[in-house]
């Protein structure tokens, strides 16, 4: 039974199966007649329910009006603007749904519904259109001499393929002459850059940090930034600060100096996508990312230990300064935030 | 001559129409569209609104949308709030966010219109996503409206831009992180990744351009080519004339139903009044997306349970699904493969989507125009596929919540993520199986039904002790309904071209084939009708 797919195109019902031996089509059933059609009580009723959906809508349209002007907002108040939300949108949703429900009612019980039937046709142009249009392409090509005059067509290509390219370049204004990969490998953090808390901007004392605290951490100097120069600035210098028992802490040999007395400071942004990284487990010493829930162990530098983040949370050298407040040794010795291609580099 | 056989017709007329059809006419010739499409016939279907409604919201986020831009400043200048929602009183924000709470507290009815343009927004990205399922379980993609597919295809993405563009204008809390994944998303892109972002954002994340840029992608570009688009859409609909569904006296080469004058022009009209009408009522009794609880943007803090816009979750889903530690440097580039992988996954998800009525079209060679819509338990393989997609979607977007999906029901995060990495596989190749062999189940009782009829609940003892079911007869419009004889495919057989060799295409092809068509029923012909009948079980009223 099963086509041959020998030259398929040839059959231009595919795979598809003719019946062979069909049932009949029985053809449109009879036409069923409404009550509205019949009984003119019926169909007066109805009429006089589409009239009162659209008396509704009226009634209501101009309660919304009035509404508007009755029930104000009251500077400061929020129930005023409870009310005037609620009742502008209850009043004017009823006013436009009343409108459709009426008109579908109309179409459904009093339009007439007899079944109508039209012909389809195949959707392409009759064979003498398409010869024409053919015809008419093909005038164009010889009296042009598009496809013969090579030299022509071909730089016509050209100049056409290189045309948008000043519109491109012109895009590099967009932002700054700053080089992004360069902005990307530095923060605000420099040596001696207090730890102060956020967003306050008070400075903190190691003393201040007991065990099992964390706190949200900017630079000192950040807020005499204002605007966006001070919200690009803190979106890659936050730092989470947190004092744990110094036994807990696995360090690395070459990164016992970073921290002071069990404190230790990790960047904020998830290395992920950039999340704030703002969850602090106490218990476990894990810090999770709210956006993705990539999440970071604290005693072992922030290693990833789930979630989609690839790397450990940059960590931030700290020490105390003759006043006892914790600072920055440097800035942070790799770039923070998400990756980039060329962030090895 | 003509006058007078035109006259007596055109005294049936009433005197408005012909005033008003006159006036217009003369001047535009617009009497030709009138005779064209007044009285175009279009079928009756509550399907055959999902579209409607996807057109009908964003008539509405057009009008919302031009209410709210008298008002808004689409500005990320800092200033003070001083507008009356205390608790944010003399806080510093962009321009942005204070005229957001302003339409919000200060302006009557910016609330409401505000909320409306949300759920509008929401809605319309629901009605794309049914209406694309409805196209796609009845085969209504099929020649010739392939074009039309892709079109309905770029207005889903689209409505994803336009959706995305807006949520982010108010620049809160929640919005400014979402910019902050999308940053992070960006950067990850090999070669241009930094750049794209350093230039979209006019600088460093977050600066202070990118709430004028998204403003005139979501205010003027998006919305002109999501209208352009429709209109195309549109267009095509009329041309094809609308498909059916299959049912006695309905063909492929007719179409059955009523007029657009005035039955569609009332219902279709109506259904604008109600879609707006709903969304009205949504945006007058229940709140979305206050930005005051949120505050404006920093970026320091964020909630837990953080989520975008409910259309959004895929593609987030997504991001958190990928395991840890997927990321590689070679000749110091960094490949960051944790979110590469996302962008090649949902590439291929959206390609196979865009693609998908030319790869059938291919598997099946059959190069007819289609009208009469597939029911889907017709076409069992497409709608296992369906099935699957829906589930590869399904658990991207719960995905998106696995934080939340973990503390409401007391399961470990870990766990709940675990899960949804593993079904994101296996549960595709469940539903497929699934919807296969139901659809399948399905078609084996029609036939019952066809060859039988509809079980009557009666069982009948008869003389010689044997109980037997009595099966009431159909009529038949339904039998014809039931049988969809139009639907029906067989595998091709594979045999070697006339040189001799089986090629690689062909090969592909006659498996692909045979995967979608293996598995069929046969529909009953007549005279396997007649035999049923003839040697029929006993009615309950003949009695032998």
């Amino acid at each position: 039974m099963a086509k041959e797919l020998e030259n398929p195109e040839s059959a231009d019902h595919g795979s598809a199966l003719i019946p062979a031996d069909p049932i009949k089509d029985p053809g449109l059933p009879p036409h069923h007649t409404r009550v509205t059609d019949i009984h003119p009580s019926k169909e007066r009723h109805a009429s006089r329910v589409v009239a009162t959906w659209f008396w509704i809508s009226m009634i209501m349209s101009i309660f919304a009006t009035v509404a508007y002007f009755v029930w104000p907002i009251k500077h400061g108040d929020l129930g005023t603007v409870r009310l005037s939300t609620t009742l502008l949108g209850v009043a004017v949703g009823l006013a436009l749904l009343s409108i459709g429900l009426g008109a579908a009612y109309w179409a459904k019980h009093l339009m007439v519904d007899t079944e109508l039937v039209d012909e389809r046709h195949p959707t392409s142009s009759d064979e003498e259109t398409r010869e024409i249009a053919a015809e008419y392409m093909h005038l164009g090509n010889v009296e042009s001499g598009f496809t013969r005059r090579k030299l022509i067509r071909n730089s016509l290509i050209g100049a056409l393929a290189l045309s948008p390219l000043p519109a491109v370049v012109m895009l590099r204004d967009l932002a700054p002459a700053d080089d992004p990969n360069v902005l990307l490998k530095q923060t605000m953090w420099k040596q001696g850059e207090r730890l102060a808390r956020d967003p306050s901007g008070t400075p903190i004392k190691a003393s201040d940090v007991t065990l099992g605290s964390a706190f949200h951490v900017i630079p000192q100097s950040l807020n005499k930034l204002h605007g966006a120069e001070m919200l690009n600035e803190k979106a890659k210098a936050i730092v989470l600060l947190m004092r744990l028992k110094p036994e807990d802490l696995k360090e690395l040999p070459e990164r016992k100096g970073w921290s002071y007395d069990g404190i230790v400071a990790y960047s904020k942004v998830c290395t992920h996508v950039g999340c704030p990284v703002a969850l602090y487990e106490q218990q476990t010493h894990h810090l999770l990312c709210p956006c993705h829930q990539s999440t970071f162990d604290v005693t072992e530098h922030c290693k990833v230990i789930f979630g989609p983040a690839a790397r450990p949370l940059p960590q931030l050298p700290i020490a105390i300064d003759s006043e006892g407040y914790l600072v920055a040794q440097s800035d942070f010795l790799e770039p923070v935030g998400p990756s980039f291609w060329e962030r090895e580099r | 001559m003509s006058q007078t056989t035109v006259e007596p017709e055109r005294g049936k007329l009433d005197r408005f129409s012909r005033a008003a059809a006159s006036y217009v006419d003369d001047r535009t010739k617009i009497g030709v569209l009138v005779k064209e499409f007044g009285r175009k016939i279009f079928p009756d279907h509550w399907s055959f609104m999902l579209g409607e409604i996807a057109l009908f919201s964003f008539i509405t986020i057009l009008i919302t949308g031009v209410f709210l831009t008298l008002f808004f400043d689409p500005s990320m200048a800092h200033v003070e709030y001083e507008g009356s929602y205390l608790p944010l009183k003399g806080m510093e924000m962009s321009a942005a966010m204070a005229s957001t709470l302003d339409i919000s507290f200060d302006i009557r009815g910016g609330l409401l219109i505000r909320q409306v343009h949300h759920w509008a927004a929401l809605l319309f990205n629901a009605a794309i996503g049914l209406h694309i399922l409805r196209v796609f379980f009845t085969g209504a993609f099929r020649k010739p409206r392939e074009i039309n597919w892709i079109i309905g295809f770029l207005l889903f993405v689209l409505a994803l831009v336009a959706g995305f563009t807006g949520y982010s204008l108010p620049d809160d809390l929640l919005s400014g992180n979402g910019l902050r994944i999308i940053d992070g998303f960006i950067k990850a892109l090999p070669f241009v990744g930094v750049w794209i972002s350093y230039l979209l954002f006019g600088g460093e994340f977050p600066g202070d351009d990118l709430v004028g840029r998204f403003y005139s992608l979501h205010i003027l570009v998006v919305p002109a080519v999501i209208l352009l688009l429709i209109g195309i859409h549109l267009v095509l609909v009329f041309l094809h004339k609308h498909t059916q569904y299959p049912g006695p006296g309905k063909t492929e080469k007719n179409i059955v139903g009523q007029p657009i004058l005035p039955v569609y022009a009332a219902k279709a009209g109506g259904f604008f009044f109600i879609v707006s009408g709903f969304v009205f009522l949504l945006g007058g009794i229940f709140q979305i997306n206050p930005v005051w609880n949120y505050g404006p943007y920093d970026p320091s803090p964020i909630s837990a349970g953080t989520q975008p816009d409910w259309y959004m979750g895929w593609t987030d889903g997504f991001l958190r699904l990928v395991p840890s530690h997927w990321e590689f440097v070679l000749w110091g580039y960094t490949f960051s493969m944790n979110l590469l992988v996302v962008y090649i996954v949902a590439g291929i998800f959206l390609g196979l989507v865009a693609l998908y009525p030319f790869i059938e079209a291919w598997i099946t060679g059959d190069k007819r125009e289609h009208h009469l819509l597939d029911r889907p338990r017709k076409a069992a393989t497409r709608t296992g596929i369906g099935a699957a997609g829906v589930m590869f979607y399904a658990v991207a977007w719960a995905a998106a919540s696995s934080d939340l999906i973990a503390t409401h029901f007391h399961l470990s995060l870990e766990g709940v993520t675990i899960f949804l990495q593993i079904l994101l596989f296996v549960g595709p190749v469940f539903s497929f199986i699934i919807a296969k062999r139901i659809a399948l189940a399905l078609q084996k009782k029609d036939r019952e039904i066809v060859l039988h009829g509809s079980e009557s609940g009666y069982i009948v003892r008869l003389e010689g002790g044997e109980y037997v079911e009595v099966h009431n007869p159909i009529d038949d419009g339904l039998r014809w309904k039931l049988l969809s004889y139009h639907s029906d495919y067989e595998p091709w057989m594979l045999r070697p071209n006339a040189k001799g060799k089986i090629g690689f295409w062909r090969r592909t092809r006659a498996a692909l084939s045979r995967f979608y068509f293996e598995d069929r029923i046969e529909p009953v012909s007549q005279s396997e009708l007649d035999a049923a009948r003839h040697d029929h079980k006993p009615e309950l009223n003949t009695g032998h």
